[in-house]
């Protein structure tokens, strides 16, 4: 391999690129080096095991990713903004959608909500960590290797070009004899380690942590959410390994799981894939409904309707989602019976996502709304994300799935599906969470501009979509004539883009002033909110509680407010004990980052050799006996009296 | 056993208890894991590509003897279990090396079993079939030679620092995964090589 090979050239775009990509990094060692935080970095975040420090981690990293996949996004916007545009080639377009579907899913919508439960649900259940905090930062860790790696495939080596969806024969070494495709199997595999990792870590915690008194059907509906969340990642991230094994294997060591030759099966990919990718589904929308179900009843002023109901949905749904895999390939060869049976189980899904919306709505009714950022987003996301369902269930209808199969339409429907359903929960549970997060709220009326700016731009980039699809425009086409009258439509779509990507323009700088000017005078209950992570500082020192909170009831928080009991007496405080910090599991992931690296390239001496670190990051997990250290009473005391005032 | 409290030493203490819940939820992911490659191996079996078929390869009286060392292995496993939970440190330490000489074995039968299986001309690149045959047991081969080693690290662990809450749950925990790995080689002597001889 030549170093023209290594890096990619003769593309502008991509130079330019490579340019910025490299000015940054020389430009963050220096602005780190001169702001002389190095030691900070390292023992605030790069160490550290407290979970509402990786939830941040997690959410920076979503937010840069969701910068990284709207460029990918908008970029095909333009290219097909008029017919017969030659701003990208066919290659580049295939290069472009792929990352940006495997980028949206994986590295933005995944963190931003991992995220969220990291910094909220041990909050929310009254805990001082996750059950265990230094796996939570391993996880952290792999997946931020695991996007990092993923991302320089398009200046080192080549991006992967098969779609997100990889689908074979054409993900095979035969037909994408390039490194871009084991960039796909091995990055998605190591940050796929970390979301295991976080789907175990989060069960246990919220099984084992609870506050005393806190029964299941007593927990925050966000709690629940998580936990079934976490269960189906149990459940179907293993098969997505799986599958992603098989296709290194194939790649790099020419097996023949998916090759047309010798005994190979191409449609094992897409059962495999479509295993884990229709569950991935639920992972990323269950704890949205999760937040919204948070922020509605909070700004209604009343508790959630249905709870019991609520928990059923979301039990049914996860246990729906294993059932439907095959709707993603009704065209490619099933019987009649197979289809029937995969359309009925998808239309199923419909009913407990009705019951969760039909509930909202009632939570709604009669409430006293409050008008807030967070929710305006519920509101919007209540008529948006029906959109996405209906034309769902149009799609669950095998027969009439041949019209649409592969075309734009369907494009526009999982865009309806998981823009209102993720990242509009997103935004409600950043809006939301920011001022327990870092002590200040985000300005509402920058806030109005990002949500009518993101709102009207997703609905007039995505509505023109449902018809050129109809029209029959097939997804991933890279150009078209002007002969088919697409143009105008796609056009508009272009134009909805540029909204968006100014409504997420108004989300940053909204960051930057609220950072800079917003009142740091917040206390710790900004919204007058129901749930327990509203009962600490904000932000909450980094012991959480100074006492673990007692539950007897639902929203045991709001029921106290009104009974006017809060408060913290003196002699009720103890010492507490908190885990270390540790620099293993940032070592692990840079090890996992360099042995994949090598792979992607098939240096196999390399990969070999560095494993070795690997297994030394094991050997020092295992002979690491620091059982964390104690918080002193004096020092609690003095945390709790600046944000209460004097202890009685 | 010393402690007055009828709890074993490993479940002593809530993170201990965590850890070993903890460690059953990911064993129900390896399970997950275990199921994708048999249900893709059934789907292969029978694509051999006119390359050898499981019937002219497998090796009746090989896997017989990797299938009682493993087995054993998992009663010694038992005992060693057994015996921490007496207090017993010597004995514990005697029965996991025990332990890791017949995985160790199991592990050196399957390596030349596919050695020779290659001399044959079955290689993992040969069809579908044994693309699929030899993910499935390499990955549970692995499972087994990583298990070497960590339970090595604990027997080391344990003979510094005797048997303590810490200790036992970490060998307790290997233990499962030990059991674990000896159920999946019985799924895999029934469904891969009786099956395909049948």
């Amino acid at each position: 391999m030549t170093w023209d090979q290594f890096f990619v050239t003769g593309d502008p775009l991509i130079l330019a690129s490579q340019i910025a990509i490299a000015l940054t990094m020389v430009g963050l060692v220096v602005l780190v080096t001169y702001l002389k935080r190095w030691k900070w970095l390292w023992k605030e975040w790069f160490t550290t095991v407290d979970h509402k420090k990786i939830g941040i981690m997690y959410i920076l990293a979503g937010v840069v990713m969701f910068f990284r996949g709207g460029v990918d996004g908008l970029m095909m916007k333009a290219q097909t903004s008029r017919p017969e545009l030659e701003f990208l080639d066919a290659q580049h377009y295939d290069e472009v959608f792929t990352t940006h579907g495997v980028i949206m899913i994986l590295f933005m919508a995944m963190p931003m909500l991992i995220g969220i439960m990291n910094v909220v649900i041990p909050l929310q259940i009254g805990a001082r960590d996750v059950a265990f905090p230094k796996l939570n930062a391993l996880s952290f860790w792999v997946f931020f290797v695991g996007a990092m790696l993923f991302n320089i495939s398009f200046v080192i080596g080549g991006s992967p070009d098969a779609g997100w969806t990889a689908y074979f024969p054409l993900a095979g070494k035969e037909f994408t004899p390039g490194v871009g495709n084991n960039y796909y199997a091995i990055a998605l595999q190591i940050a796929g380690i970390g979301t295991l990792a976080t789907g175990v870590n989060f069960i246990v915690t919220i099984l084992k942590m609870r506050a005393p008194g806190m029964t299941l059907m007593k927990m925050p509906m966000f709690t629940w959410t998580a936990l079934v969340t976490n269960v189906i990642i149990v459940a179907a991230f293993p098969i997505l390994t799986v599958a992603l094994a098989f296709m290194t294997l194939d790649r790099l060591f020419g097996t023949h799981f998916f090759t047309v030759a010798a005994g190979g099966d191409p449609m094992l990919w897409l059962n495999l894939f479509w295993l884990w990718g229709h569950p991935e589904v639920y992972i990323v929308v269950l704890p949205a409904f999760g937040m919204f179900s948070e922020v509605i009843s909070t700004f209604s002023r009343k508790n959630l309707y249905g709870y019991k109901s609520m928990v059923a949905s979301i039990v049914g749904i996860a246990f729906l989602s294993m059932l439907v895999w095959v709707h993603h390939f009704y065209t490619m060869g099933n019987s009649g019976a197979v289809n029937s049976v995969f359309s009925i189980t998808t239309m199923a899904i419909a009913i407990p996502t009705g019951v969760k919306i039909f509930n909202w709505l009632f939570t709604m009714r009669k409430g006293r709304i409050k008008f807030t950022n967070a929710m305006l987003w519920s509101l919007a996301f209540i008529p948006c994300f029906t959109i996405g369902g209906v034309t769902g269930v149009m799609l669950a209808m095998a027969a009439a799935d041949y019209q649409y199969h592969n075309t734009m339409f369907l494009v526009a429907h999982f865009h309806y599906v998981l823009i209102p359903g993720v990242v509009f929960a997103v935004f409600a549970g950043l809006y939301y969470w920011w001022p327990k997060m870092f002590g200040f709220k985000l300005n509402e009326k920058i806030g109005y501009w990002h949500f009518w700016l993101f709102v009207i731009g997703f609905n007039v980039t995505f509505m023109p979509m449902f018809f050129v699809g109809l029209d029959g425009m097939s997804r991933r086409m890279f150009t078209y004539s002007a002969s088919t009258g697409w143009g105008p439509l796609l056009g508009l779509s272009a134009i909805g883009a540029l909204i968006l990507a100014a409504g997420f323009a108004a989300l940053c700088y909204n960051i930057y002033w609220s950072f800079r000017y917003a009142s740091r005078d917040v206390g710790n209950d900004p919204w007058d909110a129901r749930t327990l992570e509203w009962a600490t500082a904000s932000p909450p020192p980094h012991y959480n509680f100074a006492k673990v909170p007692e539950v007897s009831q639902l929203d045991e928080f709001w029921e106290n407010k009104k009974a006017g009991i809060t408060g913290l007496k003196k002699n009720e405080i103890e010492e507490i004990h908190m885990p270390s910090n540790s620099w293993t599991p940032l070592f692990m992931a840079v090890a996992f980052g360099i042995v994949g690296f090598f792979l992607v390239f098939e240096w196999f001496i390399p990969a070999a050799i560095s494993a070795v670190l690997i297994v030394i990051g094991l050997i020092l997990n295992s002979f690491d006996y620091d059982h964390g250290y104690h918080v002193s009473v004096e020092e609690v005391e003095e945390t709790e009296r600046k944000w209460r005032g004097d202890l009685k | 056993m010393s402690s007055q409290s009828t709890t074993p030493l490993e479940y002593q203490g809530q993170q201990n208890q965590m850890t070993i819940l903890g460690f059953w939820i990911f064993l129900g992911a390896e399970i997950v894991l275990f199921s994708t490659l048999f249900a893709s191996y059934f789907v292969l079996e029978h694509n051999t590509a006119g390359g050898p078929t499981g019937e002219e390869l497998f090796m009746l009286k090989e896997v017989l003897i990797e299938t009682f060392l493993l087995l054993t292995s998992s009663f010694t496993c038992g005992l060693a279990i057994h015996e921490m939970r007496n207090g017993n440190k010597r004995d514990t330490i005697v029965w996991l090396i025990v332990t890791l000489l017949l995985g160790l074995g199991f592990v050196y039968m399957e390596i030349s079993e596919f050695i020779h299986y290659v001399h044959e001309g079955a290689t993992i690149q040969t069809s579908g079939f044994l693309s699929g045959f030899f993910t499935l047991l390499g990955t549970h081969g692995l499972h087994v030679s990583l298990g070497i080693g960590w339970v090595t690290l604990l027997i080391i662990q344990m003979m510094k620092r005797g048997i303590t809450p810490v200790t036992a749950r970490k060998v307790f925990v290997a233990s499962l995964y030990w059991h674990f790995l000896d159920v999946v080689w019985i799924f895999i002597f029934t469904f891969v090589y009786l099956k395909g001889m049948m």
